[in-house]
This record gives C-alpha cells, sequence and structure tokens, in this order.
C-alpha cells in the first residue's frame, strides 16, 4: 500500500506539475495514512479508598474511552495492573540474578496500568490521555505518553 | 563583498523565519530545512556575486533551498524511508519559476499558514519552556544559536544541545506541524504569548549580560509579537502584549543610569522616553481594548499607558492605575499584582492607607519570605520618614534577594538614609 503511494508521488506527471494543490492532497494523505503508536501509562496513588460511586466513576471512564477508541478503530491494548505490593523486581549483575520484592523505584505515584493507542501525532494522543482516568479515591493522578519506537528489521552488514 | 554580506544578513534576519517555516513543512524536519537554507544562503553569496542581488532576495533563497531539498531526497533515495515520498512534493513545486512565485495571493497565504504552523511547533507545551524559548528565536528569528546562548548566559553547547533535544522531541514524539484546533487554541495561543513576553522579560531585567543583545531580544519579542498579531489579528491579547513591550521597551534608555543603576519610575528622565514606541503604544492598548473584555497583557499595557501618559511622574494618575490593578487583581490572584495594587492605593490615597493594605496582605505571613513585600514596604516607610523602621525593611529585603540589580538598588536607599 505504502509503496503504490510512493511509486505514484515519484512519477514525474507533465499534467500535474503545476497543479500543487493536486499534490499537497496527495501527501497530506498519504501522511495522514501513517499513524504514530503511543503507551499512557497510567499513575495513580495506591491504596486510596475510593468509594462505590467513585470506582464505577473511573470504570466508566475507562470503558468509555476503550468503547470510543475501538470503534475509531485506534485502539490497541488497554490493561491494568495489580498494586506494586504484588512486584517483583529482578536484576541480572555478574551473571547472578538479584530478586527483590517490590517495584523498581518507590514513587508518589505508581504505574496502575496503560494503553496502546495509534494515533495520527501527540496532540490527538494527548487529547486521548486526558480522558483517562488517573485520580482516584481524592488523589491525584497522571499519565505519562510516551512514542513507542517503530523497530526496523535486524541491521543489515554494510549499512550504518 | 562586504557590502553583499551585510545585504544578505539582512535578508537572513527578516526573511529567514518565513522560508524555514515552509521548508519544514516541506521537508517534515527541522534539520533538514535549517540545512537547506543554510546552503541556500550559501549559494547566494557566491552567486550575487557574480549576477548582482535579484529582484526578489527571498524568493532566490527559497526557490534555490527547495532545489537543496530536492538534492538530498536524491541523495538518500538509495536508503529512503516512507517519510521521504514528502520530499518528491518539493520536487514538483521547485519546478515553478521563482517569478511565479513573487505576487502570488496564494503562495503568500501559504507562508503565512507556515509561520503559524512553526510558531505554535516551536511553543508546543510537550517542549520544555527553555527549549521553547530557544527554538522560536533560533527558527522564527533567525538568531544563532551563539547569539541566543548569550543572552541567557548559557555555555552555547548547553544552549546547541537544547536545541537538538527538542528537534529530536518533535520528532520522535511526533509534535504535529499544525495550527491547533479551534477548542485548543486559546490556551495554546497563550503559550505563544508566554514566551515571547518571557523572551522580552529576558531582555529587559536589567541584571547582568551583554546590554546590546539583551535590546535584541526585547526588539525580535515585539517582532514576534508583531507577527504573530498579523497571523492571527483578531486576538486582543496579542495586541495588548505588543502594546505592554512597546511601552515598556521606550523606557529603556531612561530606566537605567550611566553607572548601569536602576533608575525608578518616577526619577526617571522622561525625556528619554522613545515618544513614537509610546504612540503606537498608546494607540494599540486603545484598539485592544475596544475589542471586548480585557485580559492581563492589557491590563498591563493600560497601566503601562497611564504612566506613559504623565509627562512628570507627579502628573501620574494613580486612581486609575489603582483601577486597573483592581481589575488586574480579581484575574490574577499573584502576590505581585495584589502589591503593586497596595502601592497604587498609597500614591493614590495616601501612604498610610496604602502600607495598611500591604500589612493586611501580609498579616497571613505568607509573604513574610517575599523580597518585594518588604522592598514595597520599605519604600513607604521610607516616604512616611519613619526611617527605623524604613532600615529595617530595606535589609529584610537586602537578605532575600540575589539579583545584582535590586540588591544595589536598596543598598542606594539604605545608604541615604543612614546619611
Amino acid at each position: 500500500m505504502a509503496a503504490d503511494a510512493h511509486g505514484q508521488m515519484g512519477v514525474q506527471q507533465p499534467g500535474l506539475g503545476n497543479d500543487l494543490k493536486g499534490i499537497r492532497c496527495l501527501s497530506a494523505i498519504a501522511q495522514r495514512g501513517t499513524l504514530m503508536r503511543y503507551m499512557m501509562l497510567v499513575y495513580t496513588q495506591e491504596n486510596q479508598n475510593a468509594t462505590p460511586e467513585e470506582m464505577a466513576r473511573v470504570y466508566n471512564g475507562h470503558l468509555a474511552v476503550q468503547q470510543e477508541t475501538k470503534r475509531r478503530g485506534i485502539f490497541r491494548a488497554a490493561e491494568p495492573l495489580q498494586t506494586t505490593a504484588s512486584a517483583t523486581t529482578i536484576r541480572v549483575q555478574d551473571g547472578k540474578v538479584l530478586v527483590t520484592d517490590g517495584p523498581f523505584a518507590e514513587t508518589k505515584e505508581q504505574l496502575a496500568g496503560y494503553y496502546i493507542l495509534d494515533c495520527a501525532d501527540l496532540d490527538e494522543a494527548l487529547e486521548w490521555a486526558a480522558k483517562i482516568p488517573s485520580a482516584c479515591g481524592g488523589a491525584t493522578g497522571c499519565i505519562e505518553v510516551r512514542p513507542i519506537r517503530p523497530v526496523p528489521g535486524p541491521p543489515q552488514p554494510g549499512s550504518k | 563583498m562586504s557590502e553583499l554580506r551585510s545585504a544578505i544578513e539582512q535578508v537572513f534576519r527578516r526573511e529567514s523565519g518565513r522560508i524555514i517555516a515552509g521548508l519544514i513543512r516541506v521537508s517534515q524536519s527541522f534539520d533538514l530545512a535549517e540545512e537547506a537554507m543554510q546552503d541556500a544562503f550559501a549559494s547566494a553569496l557566491s552567486d550575487w556575486e557574480k549576477k548582482g542581488i535579484p529582484e526578489n532576495p527571498a524568493a532566490w533563497i527559497n526557490l534555490v533551498a527547495r532545489r537543496k531539498l530536492v538534492d538530498y531526497a536524491r541523495r538518500n533515495r538509495t536508503q529512503r524511508d516512507n517519510q521521504d515520498q514528502l520530499l518528491y512534493e518539493t520536487g514538483q513545486r521547485a519546478t515553478a519559476e521563482p517569478e511565479s512565485n513573487s505576487g502570488n495571493g496564494c503562495e503568500e497565504m501559504e507562508f503565512q499558514d507556515d509561520r503559524l504552523r512553526l510558531i505554535f511547533t516551536c511553543c508546543h507545551p510537550a517542549l520544555n519552556i527553555e527549549a521553547q524559548v530557544g527554538l522560536t528565536l533560533h527558527t522564527l528569528g533567525g538568531l544563532a544559536t551563539r547569539e541566543i546562548a548569550r543572552a541567557f548566559l548559557v555555555a552555547e553547547p548547553t544552549l546547541a544541545q537544547r536545541l537538538v533535544r527538542a528537534k529530536r522531541k518533535i520528532r520522535e514524539a511526533r509534535i504535529p506541524y499544525e495550527v491547533p484546533a479551534e477548542a485548543a487554541l486559546p490556551e495554546r495561543l497563550a503559550a505563544v504569548q508566554a514566551v515571547i513576553y518571557l523572551v522580552f522579560n529576558e531582555g529587559y531585567s536589567a541584571t547582568a549580560g551583554d546590554s546590546l543583545v539583551r535590546r535584541e531580544l526585547c526588539a525580535e519579542a515585539i517582532r514576534l509579537a508583531r507577527t504573530l498579531h498579523e497571523l492571527l489579528p483578531r486576538e486582543p491579547e496579542t495586541l495588548g502584549l505588543l502594546a505592554l513591550m512597546l511601552l515598556h521597551d521606550s523606557r529603556r534608555d531612561a530606566r537605567v543610569n550611566g553607572g548601569g543603576e536602576l533608575v525608578p519610575l518616577e526619577e526617571q528622565d522622561r525625556s528619554l522616553w522613545h515618544s513614537e514606541q509610546i504612540e503606537e503604544g498608546l494607540y494599540l492598548v486603545e484598539k485592544a481594548l475596544c475589542s471586548g473584555s480585557a485580559g492581563p497583557y492589557q491590563l498591563q499595557a493600560a497601566i503601562a499607558a497611564v504612566h506613559a501618559e504623565a509627562k512628570t511622574a507627579a502628573e501620574t494618575d494613580w486612581r486609575q492605575i489603582v483601577e486597573l490593578y483592581g481589575l488586574l487583581a480579581r484575574r490574577n490572584r499573584s502576590p505581585v499584582v495584589a502589591l503593586n495594587h497596595a502601592v497604587a492605593m498609597a500614591m493614590a490615597v495616601g501612604y498610610e492607607q496604602g502600607l495598611e493594605e500591604i500589612h493586611r496582605l501580609g498579616a497571613s505571613g505568607a509573604l513574610d519570605s517575599y523580597y518585594l513585600y518588604h522592598a514595597a514596604r520599605a519604600d513607604l516607610l521610607r516616604r512616611l520618614l519613619r526611617k527605623e523602621e524604613a532600615l529595617a525593611a530595606y535589609d529584610r529585603a537586602l537578605c532575600l534577594t540575589a539579583n545584582a540589580v535590586e540588591r544595589r538598588y536598596l543598598r542606594r536607599r539604605i545608604a541615604e538614609l543612614n546619611m
């Protein structure tokens, strides 16, 4: 698909030479076609005593974002995590495996779940992120938005 | 030769922001765009020497830079990826002759859109504020990294690194090269205005550093505000910001004395104020205030306008200033505004009342470690001839600021009181 678009753009079409608008449209379509994958890391304060009403509100908030992004075909994944009380960290040092209880780092807010969405650009990703509930039980929370790095094939010999 | 060089430098300072804005759109890359533009300016140096300066230098640079982009695309053809298909667009565009670009209304519109995109990308809140400022001055203002580094008192490699990181984030996180959607526009526009005002204040606050560069920063901030107003004319706060900066900048020659000391407003030699800037500032404030509800920049500009209209410090219409600070305080609960409001009251109604108001503000103790609180108190106590209390307040203020210019001013007041 992308290769077809590529070929079309590359061909010098005499009739189209000065029709800049047409070309711009093509390129805009080509660009819109490439979406970027973003991960939204949901940080909240664990162990907050939320009321059932609040929990229902948070649940419905997540449901709404997931339904809407699925409807638009940009939803890739979303899952909640068990609390950091269940976390175990391992570290391999000098060939030895070191296992410790607890998360990698003690922080004020803890990673509680994630979303993966396909978005046109950061602005769209931020728009969705703003809709994901991150606060619960009167505490604050936040969402970290990170682009997912596309992994190319294994390095070819001779290329840099 | 040097004449040619300065002509090219002028084109660069005036036009590089416009040119690079379009190049970034077609190449989708800040780095490629910059490289192409620099190459084009380098070509200009040799070409214009032989053939003379073209009628429309900016169009010439633009065309040559776009051809360079095509060259880069060819160079990379073997390893091109999907993104490079955008470069083909450049190939099509660059076949047009420069004449067809000049005087074409469509093309002009496009330039404007591109510059607006560039402003919003450079001032995107996903970039840290230092990066926003650096990127705006560098790409839109055409300032060299060396100049920006000097103005902000950071090492050049530090600043260069900052720009590299910002451009990398734009690319990797895909910060869009677009004017924000209507819903997000007010917030994003405020961010752009904040960057421009920060640039101005950096130039205006007389801390250390090269004074010429600082003056240049003020001029650049004013230029950026003009551009923003030209591109989005229906925004009264942009006009307010422009007016505010013009009115402050008009006092630049009067606010520092020969010894590099800050001269307070009431002691300034008003004949040194620049009247053209004042006239324009006054005109713009009025225009902005007529067009709707007054935002913080407009209110601050209006306050600066009242000062500008007073022929002598004694003729200042303090009652009007009290009113304006009152409006500003309602929107902005910052202690600086509240203190200024109290000081204006002191000047309008009486020092005693002003001092009472300041003490009321400080009653909670929240302002106790705040330099301006003690400086304002000290000033009113001095005017009330309560020498010992004034000295104590000046001492307290002196303990709370590290700013060399402020410290020199406070020491001068202390010395005067001790005489």
